[in-house]
């Protein structure tokens, strides 16, 4: 059932995909309509396979590298799909849905077979730590491509080539605002899930802080976005800045999220 | 029945003709019915704009309601006939149909891709449609063309992009700033262009202008009527932080503002970005604040290169316009002569029902002695014979479909057979043809 429920995403996905690039090459007409409800029916879809996936496991399916980038690419989807409503940037759309698509890509590489969980991590912050966390990642994610278009539009605006892309983007002003707005919700959601993070430690392994490599990692993450939201508040940090910032910041959270699973063996290692 | 269309525009006459021959639009009423009082013009519409003047009217006689209409014009503006004459057109056929599309859709304009003209056609229409001037098929045809104009404006991007300097600046403020409602002007130099300048600003939503001119009370007289604010030009890099965007165009002779002037606002004002619009010749603004984050720099070439490519551009998508226009026509045409199809083939039945009613019934009369039964046979051999003759013309009219062709039989029928037919909606229906 659920194998099923994976390739009608991946292939919802894929169209949605090739539909937001279309949207973002063809310039005239309203394509972009056919790419948010396919983009919303991949999501609707990969829902079901989540619940699916949950009830097949019991407990939330975010243990292996194949569920957790399948998560990942869940909550971007459904974090670009709200945001969609209150922007109405349907450009953004060409660059959260391909980074999606990838998430999902790299899932598939993966053995599917769910894997017997460790008794010390069956508890219920299973779930709350791991759901706010990739929530945050989302935020963060679409950050990043707001950033990405911002820093697209700046140089057209900048060295006064005006190009048909030019056109399709969003103003500067919508673009930080995006940036800004997935910030202030993606902070505090990572704020939330190290804290988490942590009571769960004390109570499976018997301590707050362990220094284990994701630890540490989504420590200097949380410092960076701090930093950011800290000159963003006070000193006025915005546009180019912080474009590179939340692209820069994405980067650490990627490496957080997949390079210390791969590579650094520790606690939160997974395959 | 024909669609034609005579007139002048920009292209054929010149600015002190167009005005000879414009028409008031608040006293387009005596026109029009004029116009449609003239003989066989059956409906009319009068289009008069300062870049043209166009009748558009529905006949039978092409040739002389076009020569009725050039006369008519002139008449009516009291105007020698050869002098007007030279500069008018006439079109009829397909021609006709594609010209007012191309009107409609702005492809005909001055400024190719400007909106104004579409409104004028309308208006042009809700008088012809006030006063009853136009009927059925004009209707059908300027609603047609409405049409057009919206598929041209949406398929197309023919409107997309400025073709002014200061509409130029307005469009890279929007995609600086995004709305501008909230957003303050700073003028600096009271001068034409940056006058002009402010004012496609403000009625593109900006609300707060801040004026700054080297003699204080010009300055504040331009802030008065721009419902803005004067500052003193002394104290103008007291004031630079609070303008998202700068309009400069003194006649100073070196540049009145750097970067360091710049880069100080910009930290006051907390990056909030600052756009420089620098329409000075000799420049105002030293090129080299282009390059401080979060402040963009334009002077008048780079608005001058912007406009010339978005120029190109239109160019370029008015041949897609070209398309659609040509497609709409031909449809157009169709159901223009489908309108005529289907009464010419009943006016060609009753032809026929009449001559041989005729010629039976004198018969049957000098036919002493005739069964009933008899005549019965008569009667079904010659509605027989009436359906045999006229089946293959009327499947070969209700077959050709468009274009010139069928035009040519329905006019060699009416001729031959002396048809009396007019025109109807329902045959359309009739026919089951789509528009």
């Amino acid at each position: 059932m659920s194998e099923v429920l994976y390739v009608a995403v991946l292939v919802l996905y894929g169209a949605a995909t090739v539909f937001y690039l279309v949207f973002l090459l063809r310039s005239v007409g309203s394509r972009g309509k056919a790419a948010v409800w396919t983009l919303a029916a991949g999501f609707a879809v990969h829902c079901l396979f989540t619940a699916a996936r949950y009830l097949e496991a019991g407990y939330t399916p975010i243990t292996t590298m194949h569920e957790s980038l399948s998560f990942f690419s869940l909550a971007i989807v459904g974090f670009f799909l709200a945001m969609a409503g209150k922007y109405r940037v349907a450009l953004l759309g060409s660059f959260v849905t391909p980074l999606a698509m990838m998430a999902m890509l790299a899932s598939a590489s993966f053995p599917s077979a769910i894997a017997p969980l460790n008794p010390a991590l069956r508890s219920g912050w299973l779930g709350i730590h791991t759901i706010i966390a990739f929530g945050g990642y989302a935020a963060f994610a679409v950050a990043c491509c707001a950033g990405i278009m911002y820093l697209l539009q700046e140089r057209y605006l900048k060295k006064k080539k005006l190009g048909a892309l030019y056109r399709r983007l969003p103003s500067l002003d919508t673009l930080d605002d995006i940036n800004y707005r997935c910030l202030t919700i993606g902070f505090p959601l990572l704020t939330i899930a190290i804290i988490s993070g942590a009571i769960w430690a004390e109570s499976a392994w018997g301590a707050y802080w362990s220094w284990d490599p994701k630890e540490t990692w989504s420590l200097i993450t949380w410092f960076i976005y701090a930093a950011l939201l800290h000159g963003r508040l006070t000193i006025g940090w915005r546009g180019r800045r912080a474009a590179v910032l939340a692209i820069v910041g994405f980067g650490f959270i990627l490496f957080t999220f997949v390079g210390v699973n791969l590579w650094l063996p520790g606690l939160h290692s997974y395959r | 029945m024909n669609i034609i269309v005579v007139g002048l525009s920009h292209h054929t006459a010149s600015i002190e003709t167009r005005e000879k021959l414009a028409f008031d639009p608040n006293r387009i009423e005596k026109p029009l019915r004029g116009l449609v009082a003239l003989p066989d013009i059956r409906e009319g519409i009068l289009l008069s704009t300062c870049n043209r003047v166009e009748v558009y009217a529905v006949t039978r006689d092409i040739a002389g309601g076009i020569a009725r209409i050039k006369r008519f014009l002139a008449e009516w503006h009291e105007l020698p006939y050869e002098e007007v004459a030279q500069h008018l057109y006439g079109y009829h056929g397909e021609n006709a149909i594609r010209h007012v599309f191309r009107v409609a859709a702005s492809l005909d304009s001055l400024v190719v891709g400007e909106s104004q003209i579409l409104g004028q056609v309308k208006a042009a229409y809700s008088y012809a449609a006030e006063y009853g001037t136009s009927g059925l098929i004009l209707n059908r045809f300027l609603h047609k063309a409405f049409f057009v104009a919206k598929r041209v404006r949406t398929e197309t991007r023919i409107a997309a992009s400025a073709v002014s300097i200061a509409f130029a600046a307005v469009e890279l403020a929007k995609k600086i700033f995004g709305d501008l409602a909230d957003k303050t002007v700073l003028l600096i130099g009271a001068g034409e262009m940056g006058e002009l300048a402010a004012k496609h600003f403000i009625g593109n939503g900006v609300r707060s202008v801040l004026v700054a001119n080297r003699t204080f009370e010009r300055g504040a007289r331009l802030a008065e009527e721009l419902a803005g604010r004067p500052v003193r030009f002394e104290d103008l890099f007291d004031h630079l932080h609070k303008a998202d965007i700068i309009l400069s165009s003194t006649g100073a002779s070196h540049y009145i503002i750097g970067p360091k002037d710049v880069a100080g606002a910009v930290r006051r004002r907390k990056q909030r970005p600052m756009f420089f619009i620098d329409i000075a010749v000799p420049r105002d603004v030293d090129p080299e604040v282009n390059e401080l984050e979060n402040v963009y720099l334009y002077n008048t070439d780079d608005l001058q290169d912007i406009v010339e490519s978005n120029r190109e551009q239109r160019l370029k998508e008015a041949a897609k316009a070209e398309e659609i226009v040509a497609e709409e026509a031909g449809r157009f045409l169709a159901w223009l002569s489908s309108l005529e199809v289907v009464p010419t083939i009943v006016a060609l039945r009753s032809r026929f029902d009449e001559i041989v009613r005729t010629e039976v019934e004198r018969t049957m009369v000098a036919w002493k002695g005739i069964s009933p039964e008899h005549e019965k046979r008569i009667e079904a051999m010659t509605a027989a014979m009436i359906a045999k003759l006229l089946h293959t013309p009327i499947s070969v009219l209700k077959h050709t479909g468009q274009g010139n062709r069928i035009d040519l039989y329905l006019d060699a029928l009416r001729s031959l057979f002396d048809l009396q037919v007019e025109a109807s909606e329902k045959n359309e229906a009739m026919l089951g043809n789509d528009e």
